[in-house]
C-alpha cells in the first residue's frame, strides 16, 4: 500500500477548479470573439468572457489572500535543485520506468518544473493577459488614465499572444497530470486533496 | 320644502366631505374648456387680412406681412431663398443656383421646373428678383392644409385656377383656394418640409435614401423621433429654426460634434441638428465601450443600421448616357421594373433603384469641396466625385459616417473638360427631356449659366456622397458588433484604425496555432512512447 498524504487543502482545490473552468469558458469565448469559429457571436462571447475575466479576478483575490495568510505562496519560489534530474525523467526516465527524483511532501507539493513553470506563468502570461485584459476592458479610460497615446493594435495583439500562451500552457499542464505515480493520481489529488506517493 | 331641500343638500355636502375628506367642487357642471389649438395663440381665420379671395401667391405675403413685418426680411437671408451658398472654409460659391448634381444636374435653365421647390413665387429665369418681399412664399413651409401645391413647371406659383399643363396636353391641374390655405397657415411640419425634402432629385426618396414620405408620418422602426404615435419630432424639432434660419447644412455639415449637449443660453452652442446636441457625447449609460466607439464613429454609424427603411426605394445610380432611345414609332420610352418602379426612360437614361440599403462608410470631417461646372476634369477610369468629402483617420476632425454614395454618367464637355448644364425641362423646342438632343440642351443650357460649351460632349463617370442622418433606429435595431468587427464587415474599406477581429494579425494567428499544435503533437508523442514503453516493463 502506497503511502498517502494530503497535499491539497479544501480552499485550494476549490480555487484551482473552479479556476480551471473559469479559464477554459474564458479560453472558449476568447477564441469566439477572435473569429477563430462562432459559438455565442461576438457580442455575446465579449459579454461572457468579461464576466468571466472578473469572476477570476474575483477568484484570484482570494487566492492570494489565501497563498500569504497560509504561507502557501513559498511553494512557487524557484529552485534549480533537481531541475535537470526533472528533465531528465520527463525526457528519458519515464519511459524506462525510472523512479520519480522528486520526493512530494505537504512543504514540497510542486516538482522543481512545476515551480518554474508555474511561477512563469505568474510572472509573464498570466501579467501580460491580464494587463492587455484590462486596458481592453477600460478603452474609453485610456485617455482619461493618460494612457491617450496607446496603440489598441499592440494591447490587441499582446492579449491574443498570452492566450496562444495560455492555451499551449493548458495543454501541457493537463498532460502533464497524468504523469504522476498512476496516471490518475495527480487528478485524484486534486479532487481529494490525497497525493499517492511511493 | 326649500328648507328641507337646502338642509338635505348641505347634509349630502357634509357627508361627502366625510366620506372624501376633500372640498367639493363639483356643485354646478363647469363648461367644458374651448378647443384650442395649443401650438399657437392666434386664429388665422379671425384676421380680416386673411378674409378675402387671393387670385396669386404674393397676395397671400402682402396680407402676412402686414403683421409679421419682418418675415420677408428674414427669408431673404437663408439658402432657402437665395439657393446660394459661400463655404468660409473652401471659398466655394455653392447652393443651388450653382452647383452640379448627377441627378437632374442643375437648375440653370430649367428654374421653371425646380423652382416649385423655392421658397418663393416667380423665379422663371436667371432674373429673379430676390429683393422683392412679396415673392417670398410664406405658405410653402407654414400651410397646415396639406392642399398647397406648386407643380413644377410655374416658376414656384401655385396654380389658382384649373389649368390645361403642359398647354395642349390635356392634362388638368386643379386650382387650389389660396384664402383657405392662408387662414389654416400653422407652424412646418413633416409635411411642409417633406413635400420638398422628401422629393429631392425629382421624385419620392430619390436623392437622399434617408428622407421621403414614409416619414410624414413613419413608425418607430422607421424614425424612433418622428414616430407618428411616440415621439413625434417634426423636422424643426432638431433642425431648431430662429429667425427663418433653419439650422442643419449639406454644404458645411457638423461632422463631429464635441461641444456636448446643449444647454439654454451657453454662447457656444453649436449645431442644434446634431444628435448631440441632445444626447450629449456619452450617451451610452450601459455600456461606456460604447461611448469611446462614438469618439470616432458618428451616432449614424451604429444607429441608422440601413436607409430607404420605409417602404419607398431610393434611387442608387443614374446612367444618362442611355437615354435618347426612341420606339419604332419614334416616340419616347418608359421601362419599368416588376414592382412598377421607372428604370429606363428615353428623356433620362438607366437608373436602379434599393430599399433597405447598407451604407458605404468613410472618414469625413465635415468639409465638403464641389466640382463646379468651372472645374477642369481629366476623364479617367475612375470616377470623378461630384463632392469630395474631406476627413482622414488621423486629422482629430473626422468621423466615420454612413454616405449613400450615388453614381453615375452624365454629360461632359471634352473639349473644355468641364462638367456641363443642360436645358432639361421645359415645353420648348431645346428641352432635353422634350426632343432628346444633347447638343441643343447643353448649347442653351451652358448658355443660360454663362460658361462655355466646344459643342463636343461625352458621358463622365461621376459620384456623389449623401451622408445618412435621418431615419434613426430605435436603439434595440442598431448594428451589432460583429457587424464591424469581422472579417469583410460593414467598416472592411476604412483605413487608419485598428478594428479587433477586422484586424487579427496574421502572423501572431499563425505563430500562436503553430506553439499551440507543437504541443499537442508534443504530448501526443510522449504519451504515445510511455504506454509503448511501459508495455515493454
Amino acid at each position: 500500500m502506497a503511502e498517502r498524504i494530503y497535499v491539497f487543502k479544501r480552499f485550494e482545490r476549490f480555487w484551482h477548479w473552479s479556476q480551471a473552468g473559469l479559464i477554459m469558458f474564458l479560453m472558449l469565448t476568447a477564441f469566439d470573439i477572435h473569429g477563430t469559429y462562432t459559438i455565442f457571436g461576438f457580442e455575446k462571447a465579449v459579454t461572457y468572457h468579461t464576466i468571466a475575466a472578473w469572476s477570476l479576478i474575483g477568484l484570484w483575490v482570494f487566492a492570494i489572500f489565501w497563498h500569504f495568510t497560509t504561507g502557501e505562496w513559498k511553494q512557487y519560489i524557484p529552485t534549480t535543485e533537481k531541475v535537470l534530474a526533472m528533465a531528465n525523467y520527463y525526457l528519458f526516465g519515464i519511459f524506462k520506468n525510472a523512479p520519480h527524483p522528486f520526493k512530494l511532501t505537504q512543504l514540497r507539493k510542486h516538482n522543481p518544473l512545476q515551480r518554474l513553470a508555474y511561477l512563469a506563468i505568474l510572472i509573464c502570461v498570466g501579467p501580460l493577459i491580464w494587463v492587455t485584459g484590462v486596458l481592453y476592458l477600460f478603452y474609453d479610460k485610456w485617455t482619461a488614465w493618460g494612457f491617450g497615446n496607446l496603440s489598441l493594435e499592440w494591447v490587441a495583439n499582446g492579449h491574443i499572444a498570452g492566450a496562444f500562451m495560455m492555451l499551449a500552457f493548458l495543454i501541457a499542464h493537463v498532460y502533464l497530470t497524468t504523469a504522476g505515480h498512476t496516471p490518475t493520481a495527480h487528478i485524484k489529488a486534486m479532487i481529494t486533496g490525497w497525493e499517492e506517493v511511493d | 320644502m326649500k328648507h328641507a331641500l337646502t338642509r338635505a343638500a348641505l347634509l349630502l355636502c357634509s357627508a361627502g366631505w366625510l366620506v372624501t375628506a376633500g372640498p367639493v367642487l363639483a356643485e354646478e357642471p363647469q363648461p367644458e374648456p374651448k378647443p384650442l389649438k395649443l401650438t399657437t395663440t392666434a386664429d388665422h381665420t379671425k384676421f380680416k387680412q386673411l378674409q378675402q379671395a387671393f387670385n396669386s401667391g404674393p397676395e397671400v405675403t402682402k396680407a402676412c406681412l402686414e403683421c409679421h413685418t419682418e418675415a420677408a426680411g428674414q427669408i431673404h437671408r437663408t439658402k432657402h431663398w437665395k439657393w446660394e451658398y459661400l463655404n468660409p472654409e473652401t471659398k466655394q460659391t455653392l447652393g443651388k443656383k450653382t452647383v452640379v448634381n448627377n441627378f437632374c444636374i442643375s437648375i440653370a435653365s430649367n428654374y421653371a421646373s425646380c423652382t416649385s421647390c423655392h421658397v418663393g413665387y416667380g423665379w422663371k429665369d436667371a432674373n429673379f428678383d430676390f429683393k422683392s418681399e412679396e415673392n417670398v412664399d410664406c405658405l410653402a413651409c407654414h400651410d397646415t392644409t396639406g392642399n398647397y401645391k406648386k407643380p413644377p413647371g410655374f416658376a414656384g406659383n401655385p396654380v389658382v385656377k384649373d389649368t390645361e399643363f403642359p398647354p395642349g396636353s390635356g392634362k388638368i391641374i386643379k386650382g387650389i383656394d389660396l384664402t383657405k390655405i392662408a387662414q389654416k397657415v400653422g407652424k412646418s411640419s413633416r409635411d411642409t418640409c417633406g413635400a420638398c425634402h422628401f422629393n429631392g432629385g425629382g421624385g419620392d426618396g430619390v436623392k437622399h435614401g434617408d428622407m421621403d414620405s414614409s416619414l410624414a408620418a413613419p413608425t418607430k422602426d422607421i424614425d424612433v423621433h418622428m414616430d407618428a404615435e411616440g415621439l413625434d419630432f417634426t423636422c424643426g424639432t432638431c433642425h431648431k429654426t430662429s429667425s427663418h434660419d433653419v439650422a442643419g447644412s449639406r454644404y458645411t455639415p457638423t461632422a463631429k460634434d464635441s461641444k456636448g449637449a446643449h444647454v439654454r443660453g451657453k454662447p457656444d452652442n453649436g449645431n442644434p441638428a446634431t444628435c448631440v446636441a441632445c444626447h450629449g457625447n456619452g450617451p451610452h449609460k450601459k455600456e461606456a465601450r460604447l461611448n469611446q466607439h462614438a469618439t470616432k464613429i458618428a451616432c449614424q454609424t451604429c444607429h441608422i443600421p440601413t436607409y430607404a427603411r420605409g417602404g419607398i426605394a431610393t434611387k442608387m445610380t443614374w446612367d444618362w448616357s442611355t437615354a435618347g432611345k426612341r420606339d419604332a414609332e419614334g416616340k419616347h420610352i418608359v421601362k419599368k421594373d416588376a414592382k412598377g418602379r421607372i428604370v429606363y426612360e428615353s428623356r433620362k437614361g438607366d437608373f436602379t433603384l434599393a430599399e433597405n440599403v447598407k451604407p458605404e462608410y468613410a472618414w469625413f470631417n465635415g468639409q465638403v469641396n464641389y466640382t463646379l461646372v468651372t472645374d477642369k476634369i481629366e476623364k479617367s477610369e475612375q470616377r470623378t466625385p461630384i463632392n469630395r468629402m474631406g476627413g482622414s483617420a488621423t486629422d482629430g476632425k473626422s468621423m466615420i459616417w454612413p454616405m449613400k454614395v450615388f453614381r453615375g454618367s452624365q454629360p461632359y464637355d471634352s473639349v473644355n473638360k468641364t462638367l456641363v448644364t443642360p436645358h432639361t425641362a421645359g415645353n420648348d423646342d431645346t428641352g432635353y427631356w422634350k426632343n432628346l438632343d444633347w447638343d441643343k440642351a447643353i448649347t442653351v443650357g451652358m448658355k443660360d449659366s454663362g460658361h462655355p460649351y466646344s459643342g463636343k460632349m461625352e458621358f463622365l463617370k461621376t459620384e456623389m456622397s449623401w451622408p445618412i442622418t435621418h431615419m434613426v433606429a430605435p436603439k434595440e435595431k442598431a448594428l451589432g458588433c460583429a457587424e464591424c468587427h469581422s472579417k469583410d464587415g460593414r467598416l472592411a474599406g476604412i483605413q487608419g484604425i485598428y478594428i479587433p477581429v477586422r484586424d487579427n494579425n496574421r502572423l501572431l494567428d499563425t505563430a500562436g496555432w503553430a506553439i499551440v499544435f507543437l504541443t499537442i503533437l508534443g504530448v501526443l508523442g510522449h504519451g504515445a512512447l510511455r504506454i509503448v514503453t511501459s508495455r515493454k516493463h
